[in-house]
């Protein structure tokens, strides 16, 4: 296999509260290959935001992030001077965020704001022409009549409008890698399809590897080729996204396939897991999952069952996984 | 996961208690509570403390520096600066005190007058909470004592009118919150008054940020006072307030010479508001834990 | 947007009639003969008492409060706010000669007191909970806790007493004027104006600045590969400068108190000065004209502050 793009490895970060050391994320490493669509799947609190922030250092300063590596096309992310960083953002590395509404600045017209994205990677700057590309982006993203909207405010753009001209400054200087936070939970359902065979017809066309996060399964299946699914700040499973749909091999990913609304079952059959994610600043002993699993026993009460690879490109951290095999 | 980690604070921690911890944190808010406490005990204490007569006029010792009779020295009709200065501070903490309540008590009633009712009246109490706080109080009671002559019991009460739209617009607040609680509307379904809502629900909620407004209402209190006083619109002589005491520093004379007569009332009255500003201040981050951070 | 003005504006007009008639109640708890206030003092002393009498039902004195209320506010509003009871001179003319020089003042304390807010308040938020910020919070402090006329005296002592810098009283020397002469005299008491007004406007930048660092909108910038001078001049400042900008022209009133204590330490020839000496010589005509004043200057500082608003914020300019 060639270099990966983007490798983390044994990433931890921790925010220190007033009710004691939140640990977000603990030893995640992920590798992500030029080309692919990765998805992070969990509950909002599992860590997978907190993950992607890492990556180009945009958590706030609480945040205390250790890791063995976070390299980016072979440079090391971690001790890149700030200005080196820069470059990085915004220029191989593009990113959408979750809510468009707030995202965006609301006294920057649209057309400011995405010249800036291509202004800021401009060799020689040059406004007239990073208004001209801001104008082009807008239309290849497919907001209409574009040499007009660029003069307008985000609050005169719908949400997926918005949405839309996220999409176009993060892929301003045709970026390598694209991290998406939660791109369309923000939106509605109708909107939800638009902007994802946007993000497709993006990801087509830049060829760009992305990191997709997400709580919502029905996105993984449309997109992803790899998921990755967080729980309690850990990776609990990865796998292919037809080998992990086919055969989940970790109960938790189990029960969030399973309270996925299907077409071929009745609304009544939603099966959602039971309890709820737990406090992080004071995580259970032994395997995060075992108050929720219903195949918990003592050995998940003590023993944190580590991550281990369970077939070619797919692991799980789970002590009976292969029971999971069997079953399903 | 702020749900989670709110649950997870470890019990027998009461808010008051941690309020008091976060409290300690600071310590200009700590050293400034000390520093009252001397002032108001120094304020109780002022006649066996000073061992003049603030309004004994001695011609013969008139403009003397300080002196181991007059530790602090004598003004231009010779009476003791020291013990005029601890009896100013009972008339500066006692108007201090005095407007801040009236602002407290207004504000509470039309804050909840406000909140409870909704509606026209709500917006008419909130309209007038703005016009108060456009006015600018000193200019105003400037133009009052102009008309209706300088008074202690006049200013008093101005000062606690204009300040009264901070405390309101706090308890309006809480009030709204409350109504949309289930507890109240438990309360209100079996038939409670407003009166009792006020004194079971409203007033126990209100209590800390109106706690914070309150204290930062006695230090712009006592400061107004004294810019009131230096103007002669306030406390008149012979009466002591801390600012009068600093009128007659209005000729270059006495502020080249006599330094004695407008320092020590000068840093009276500027260490005392500043002390009771940061007690505010440590209030404030002590009730409201986001502000802090 | 237009209509947001309108509302406002009316709702001002209603407060300024509203504060009108508390002037007039308090006019009419002066003590003296109301006349004396609406007549010049030569006239009403040489004056027959038929030309009294007669100027008296000009003025609906002879009338009930309401039309007394009438006569008053439509003169007011045609600029005859009646004549001082010391010299005789119309009111107007005597405010008006004040105006410039408290105009001068404030604006340039008002200079003064951004040019000291602005900085600091973003570096505080900036970084907050540093040696800086502290800092930052306790001059804050101190400009809100120690009095305006203290700084004067202290001030006074040192820069015109022991250093002999700068004049401590007037606006200018008769014997040497000129622009620098003028400049030289506003020094300290625009400084300290200025300080005085920093502090609360320091709070609010800076809780505003921290407001808008903590925004998505930040993030998205820095994700883009802003510098972090960007960051902050470009997108959290100007969205910062919507409340800010509120709130400093709402504020505008309260720099006139300062004024008034200040003009009155440094003999300023300005409003502040006249009122309070119209205070002191119970110059009833001068302080009405003087409430009337200050009322018009608060309801034009809100409505200055409602135009901001829109003008700073696409999303109410647009509306």
């Amino acid at each position: 296999m060639t270099e990966p793009l983007l490798q983390i490895k044994g990433l931890s970060v921790d925010f220190r509260t007033d009710d004691g050391v939140v640990h977000a994320v603990t030893d995640v490493s992920l590798a992500v290959q030029p080309g692919e669509i990765v998805a992070i799947v969990g509950e909002s609190g599992s860590g997978k935001t907190v993950t992607a922030m890492s990556v180009l250092r945009l958590l706030p300063k609480a945040a205390e992030v250790s890791a063995d590596a976070i390299a980016f096309r072979g440079t090391d992310l971690r001790t890149l001077s700030a200005a080196r960083l820069r470059a990085i953002r915004g220029g191989p590395v593009g990113m959408i965020f979750q809510d468009p509404m707030t995202a965006l600045n609301p006294v920057m017209t649209i057309g400011g704001q995405v010249a800036e994205a291509v202004l800021l990677h401009q060799r020689r700057p040059d406004r007239k022409a990073a208004w001209r590309r801001a104008v082009e982006l807008l239309g290849l993203v497919g907001v209409p009549d574009p040499a007009e909207r660029v003069k307008q405010y985000p609050h005169e753009f719908s949400g997926g409008m918005r949405q839309r001209a996220m999409i176009a400054m993060a892929i301003a200087n045709d970026p390598d890698l694209i991290i998406a936070d939660e791109p369309t939970t923000a939106l509605d359902v109708t909107i939800q399809a638009q902007v994802l065979a946007l993000l497709r017809k993006a990801q087509a066309e830049t060829g760009a590897a992305t990191i997709l996060i997400t709580h919502d399964l029905g996105v993984v299946a449309e997109l992803a080729d790899r998921v990755v699914v967080m729980y309690a700040g850990r990776v609990v499973e990865s796998a292919g996204v037809r080998e992990l749909f086919a055969v989940p091999r970790h109960p938790y990913t189990k029960g969030l396939l399973a309270s996925l609304p299907r077409m071929d079952l009745d609304v009544d059959q939603l099966d959602p897991i039971p309890g709820n994610p737990p406090n992080m600043a004071a995580p259970p002993a032994g395997c995060p999952f075992h108050p929720r699993c219903p195949l918990a026993r003592d050995r998940c009460r003590t023993e944190l069952p580590p991550l281990l690879e369970i077939g070619v490109g797919r692991s799980s951290a789970c002590h009976f996984h292969d029971e999971l095999a069997v079953t399903a | 996961m702020t749900t989670t980690t709110l649950a997870a604070a470890p019990a027998g921690r009461s808010p008051t208690a941690a309020a008091l911890r976060r409290f300690r944190k600071h310590p200009a808010a700590v050293v400034s509570v000390l520093f009252i406490a001397l002032v108001v005990l120094a304020a109780i204490f002022a006649r066996p403390l000073s061992g003049h007569d603030p309004n004994a006029i001695d011609l013969l010792s008139a403009r003397t520096g300080p002196s181991g009779d007059h530790l602090l020295g004598t003004d231009s009709t010779g009476r003791d600066v020291l013990s005029r200065l601890l009896f100013a501070g009972r008339i500066s903490l006692g108007v201090g005190i005095a407007s801040a309540v009236i602002a407290v008590v207004v504000g509470t009633l039309l804050g909840s007058i406000a909140g409870l009712l909704g509606g026209w009246v709500d917006g008419l109490v909130m309209r007038l909470a703005d016009v108060f706080m456009s006015f600018p109080s000193l200019v105003v009671i400037v133009v009052v004592a102009g008309i209706l002559g300088p008074s202690v019991l006049t200013m008093v009460i101005a000062i606690g009118l204009f300040q009264w739209p901070v405390c309101g617009r706090i308890v309006r607040g809480v009030t709204l919150s409350l109504r949309e609680q289930e507890f109240v509307l438990a309360s209100r379904a079996t038939g409670a008054g407003p009166l009792w809502l006020m004194r079971k629900h409203i007033i126990p909620a209100a209590l800390p940020p109106v706690s914070v407004v309150a204290t930062l209402a006695v230090a712009q209190a006592i400061a107004l006072e004294a810019t009131l006083s230096f103007l002669g619109l306030g406390v008149q002589p012979p009466a002591s307030s801390w600012g009068n005491m600093l009128t007659d520093a209005q000729s270059l004379t006495v502020i080249r010479s006599e330094p004695w007569l407008w320092l020590s009332p000068g840093i009276a009255v500027a260490l005392t508001v500043l002390a009771v500003n940061f007690v505010g201040d440590g209030l404030r981050d002590a009730v409201d834990p986001r502000s802090a951070s | 947007m237009g209509a947001f003005l309108v509302r406002r504006l009316s709702i001002n007009v209603l407060v300024f009639f509203l504060i009108t008639i508390a002037v007039f109640a308090l006019v009419h708890k002066t003590p003296g003969d109301p006349i004396a206030m609406q007549i010049p003092a030569d006239q009403l002393n040489s004056g027959s008492a038929d030309f009294i009498a007669q100027k008296r039902a000009e003025l609906g004195l002879d009338r009930s409060l309401v039309v007394q209320y009438w006569h008053w506010l439509t003169n007011a509003l045609h600029g005859d706010l009646g004549y001082s009871l010391l010299n005789g001179r119309p009111v107007t003319e005597l405010l008006g000669e004040r105006i410039g020089p408290t105009i001068e003042l404030m604006g340039v304390g008002l200079l003064i007191s951004l040019l000291i807010a602005f900085p600091l308040g973003i570096l505080a938020a900036r970084r907050r909970n540093s040696w800086l910020d502290y800092g930052a919070t306790v001059v804050s402090l101190g400009s809100v806790s120690i009095p305006v006329f203290f700084v004067a005296l202290i001030v006074i002592y040192v820069f015109t007493l022991k250093f002999q810098w700068f004049p401590s009283s007037g606006i200018s020397d008769p014997t040497n004027p000129g622009l620098l002469d003028s400049l030289h005299h506003l020094v300290l008491p625009a400084l300290i104006l200025g300080f005085g007004n920093s502090g609360p406007f320091m709070r609010y930048v800076r809780s505003s600045m921290i407001t808008e660092l903590d925004a998505d909108y930040v993030r998205t910038a820095n994700a883009k590969g802003a510098s972090p001078r960007r960051v902050v001049l470009r997108h959290a400042f100007r969205n910062s400068l919507i409340p800010v900008l509120t709130v400093i022209a709402t504020n505008l009133p309260q720099l006139l108190a300062g004024a008034v204590v200040i003009e009155q330490v440094f003999a300023w020839p300005g409003m502040g000065q006249l009122a309070v000496s119209s205070v002191n010589q119970h110059d009833y005509s001068v302080i009405v004209g003087f409430a009337l004043l200050i009322a018009i200057i608060v309801l034009l500082s809100n409505l200055l502050a409602d135009v901001l608003y829109t003008v700073v914020d696409p999303r109410v300019r647009l509306r």
